[in-house]
């Protein structure tokens, strides 16, 4: 991701305020001192974060209400599951009536993402007491394994304090700003003129661009596309979702290995 | 409990296992099955062209325009760029074709 290249000047501006004030204070405060400064340090690299979500906090509340969640159920929603992509697909399938089953199944297909993020960043926060992993793992989106990731690539240890820093105002922006959308978007008179019944197809259209340098990106979009659009046709929706997503990821798995650019390792 | 609440609560505990799942499982196995792998990198874009293929099949004009502004720009800006781009050509184009 773009605007994460403030990464290293606060590390030196922090490196200098520890040097100037270790010998004023006992070991204790120091250490108290220091996870403070690492979680502010955190807070400073969660902004462009917090900047680039807020649009998409507002849309999803809005969007929300106009497929039917109160406004309760949208702050529920984003609270609890604080996975963009994926709540947005949630309220989309709700609006067109699929089975509760299948939406929660296309909730957990979007985030699966996360368990290559999950067992990536598990060598880096092991060191944690248990309970601070669990709340670690709550929060890991996609930029925030990018931003963790980062940091331990150069070296540096991933300490709770930081890690916290860098999420909990991703997180607490995002629950505000979809109840805020939420409110506002039961005062939207006319949806159809803003062309807020069309964002999400937008909205996901670049989420697929956003893959398209992963291997057999164009073979897997173009299969599930044409298995879509048929089974749209002759099953209809909303199982359109589970067959063209199933048609693109066999594709992958029935293509030879060299194709998908994954290596047999030893 | 009403079902919207229970789609929200089921899809809450499914995220938090594919977040914390990857630690505990995928890194009890030395290795991935090249295919199982290839199977996984294809998830995601499996699953969101689905939610545009059909959309777009069966919108008009105004969609269309948005869409390959929006496709375009997303070749060379971020994300929110090509948002913002396919929301302005959208709203812009449907003050003309409805």
């Amino acid at each position: 991701m773009r605007g994460f290249k403030v990464l290293e000047r606060p590390l030196l501006v922090q490196k200098d305020e520890r040097r100037s004030k270790e010998w004023l204070m006992s070991a204790e405060a120091i250490s108290e001192n220091r996870a403070r400064s690492d979680f502010w340090q955190g807070v400073r690299l969660s902004l462009p974060v917090v900047v680039a979500a807020a649009p998409f906090g507002l849309l999803f509340g809005a969007l929300a209400v106009d497929n039917g969640f109160s406004v309760l159920e949208a702050f529920l929603m984003s609270a609890m599951v604080f996975g963009g992509a994926s709540q947005m697909v949630g309220i989309e399938l709700f609006g067109q009536h699929v089975a509760p089953w299948l939406i929660v199944l296309s909730i957990f297909a979007v985030n699966f993402r996360h368990v290559l993020y999950s067992a990536g960043i598990g060598r880096r926060i092991a060191h944690w007491p248990v309970m601070q992993q669990a709340a670690g793992y709550f929060i890991l989106t996609d930029p925030q394994f990018a931003v963790a990731e980062r940091k331990a690539e150069a070296g540096e240890t991933v300490g709770f304090a930081w890690y916290m820093g860098l999420g909990l105002p991703v997180y607490v922006f995002w629950v505000i700003e979809s109840a805020l959308g939420a409110v506002f978007g039961k005062l939207i008179p006319d949806t159809h003129a803003l062309g807020i019944d069309f964002l999400l197809p937008i909205y996901f259209l670049g989420l697929v661009m956003s893959f398209r340098k992963r291997p057999l990106w164009l073979p897997v979009v173009v299969a599930s596309a044409a298995a879509s659009i048929i089974a749209y046709k002759t099953v209809g929706s909303p199982w359109h979702v589970s067959i063209g997503a199933v048609a693109g990821v066999l594709l992958a798995v029935i293509l030879p290995p060299h194709h998908s650019g994954v290596e047999a390792r030893p | 409990m009403s079902t919207t609440l229970w789609i929200i609560l089921a899809g809450a505990i499914a995220t938090y296992l594919t977040r914390i799942g990857g630690h505990l499982v995928i890194s009890r196995f030395e290795n991935i099955h090249p295919r199982v792998e290839a199977g996984l990198n294809a998830v995601p874009a499996a699953v969101l062209t689905t939610l545009v293929a059909p959309a777009a099949l069966g919108a008009g004009p105004a969609e269309w325009a948005a869409l390959i502004v929006a496709g375009l720009v997303s070749l060379r800006g971020g994300l929110m760029a090509m948002f913002l781009a396919g929301a302005a050509v959208l709203v812009l184009a449907r003050q003309f074709v409805g």
